[in-house]
């Protein structure tokens, strides 16, 4: 089995998120609404980002074998974390408000394109 | 009488034989500082020493007169152009090294090529290794080879592998012939900064006593094979420990080309701990660096309280 390229993951991850803001969007609503904004609830046992350490690996691991095989740009983790991650988390956010004019997955290509060429080296 | 005595005993002992190649002397130097330098040699009979008053003469070594029981090498290895007295070194090395029992090639340079190798490295390497690779040499010296890293080599190092020779004991070696009580350990083991590595907070500087050196000044020591952190350098300090980063001068790669800064892809180290899965290291670092542990964050000396 090849392994799929940065721009194909990064699409994949795009589409995984949005879906799941389409079908349990009391999950994003939760995050946003409660964990962000009663942040002192949760200072003792999920510090930092320990409670999604798990996937904030997963991304690590990509960025990592990205860089190395030279398909994206070597820069600090939280630079392209941020880009990629606040972007996806925007949009959702867009949409949990009513803003958006289209149902969310329209949005995928466009928006893993834009996270491509940022990130590309 | 006590003449007849002292001439039997020494004529027991092993005759130890230590030739120089492509070096500049860091091992000899080295070894020179051990405490019990004279203790050891005792239990050797010292034929041949560049610095050292020996038995014999460099004029007996080039015409092949002595005996040998233990050829210690210092200095990376080349076929022709390296010569003592009009003899190559590496016929002295072939000669030598047939008749010893044990060969020790002392320092990286000797065992893998070291900085030597850099001047030209398609003809200079170590005498049994040319980096990882294994040369030509190998399989006639393979059942003798002691192998000895570092630059330099620790001088207990070397008195450690002397005496379990002298003692005639069973020394454990790995695939590279490094003596597993040595190298089966980084020099991670035992470094004090171990506590700044766990909870993942950075040295702000060099010479500083607080942070880990791994993550940003270029510390190599939690992959490469060395005990620098449990045997001391003059039984008190060591590289990392004072504040500056392990260069790695134990590995076949020594040297890299950056010493003071870590290679990373997006901020995460681009080697790992050896043999620890990147997966691995990325949760435990990830959720470590969740806590911030504020006796870390502090000095451990404040000068201006």
């Amino acid at each position: 089995m090849t392994e799929a390229s940065a721009q194909e993951k990064i699409r994949r991850i795009a589409e995984i998120y949005f879906t799941m803001a389409q079908e349990k969007p009391e999950m994003i609503e939760y995050f946003l609404r409660v964990y962000l904004s009663s942040r002192e609830v949760f200072s003792s046992g999920c510090e930092g980002m320990i409670c999604v350490s798990g996937f904030i690996t997963e991304i690590m691991v990509f960025f990592d074998d990205a860089v190395g095989s030279g398909e994206l740009r070597d820069q600090d983790f939280f630079s392209a974390f941020g880009l990629f991650m606040g972007y996806l988390g925007g949009m959702v956010f867009l949409k949990g408000e009513g803003v958006l004019p289209k149902e969310i997955e329209y949005y995928i290509d466009d928006i893993s394109r834009n996270i491509y060429n940022a990130l590309k080296a | 009488m006590k003449k007849g005595v002292e001439k039997r005993k020494r004529a027991d002992k092993p005759k130890l034989l230590w030739l120089q190649s492509i070096t500049c002397n860091g091992n000899t130097h080295s070894f020179l500082n051990h405490p019990d330098l004279f203790s050891i040699l005792s239990r050797f009979e010292l034929v041949h020493h560049p610095i050292l008053d020996t038995t014999y003469t460099i004029e007996d070594l080039i015409a092949y007169r002595i005996p040998c029981d233990v050829l210690i090498v210092e200095g990376a290895y080349i076929q022709t152009g390296m010569a003592k007295g009009g003899v190559e070194v590496s016929s002295l090395i072939a000669h030598y090294g047939t008749s010893a029992k044990y060969i020790i090639t002392a320092g990286t340079c000797a065992t893998f090529g070291g900085i030597f190798k850099q001047k030209d490295p398609d003809r200079i390497s170590g005498l049994a290794f040319d980096g990882e690779e294994t040369t030509e040499r190998y399989e006639d010296f393979r059942d003798k080879l002691v192998s000895l890293l570092g630059c330099p080599i620790h001088p207990k190092w070397l008195g450690y592998v002397l005496m379990m020779i002298a003692d005639g004991r069973e020394m454990p070696l790995d695939a590279m012939h490094r003596p597993q009580e040595l190298y089966g350990i980084t020099v991670h083991t035992g470094c004090s900064r171990n506590e700044y590595f766990e909870w993942k907070v950075d040295a702000k500087g060099f010479g500083v006593k607080e942070g880990c050196l791994f993550y940003e000044l270029g510390c190599q020591g939690p992959y490469t094979h060395g005990s620098c952190n449990r045997i001391l350098w003059n039984d008190i300090s060591s590289k990392t420990v004072a504040g500056t980063p392990c260069f790695g001068c134990t590995e076949p790669d020594f040297p890299k080309t950056t010493l003071f800064e870590s290679e990373t892809r997006m901020g995460i180290p681009a080697r790992m701990p050896l043999g620890v899965p990147r997966r691995a290291y990325l949760t435990a670092t990830g959720v470590a660096k969740s806590f911030k542990i504020k006796r870390l964050e502090e000095r451990v000396i404040d000068y201006d309280r």
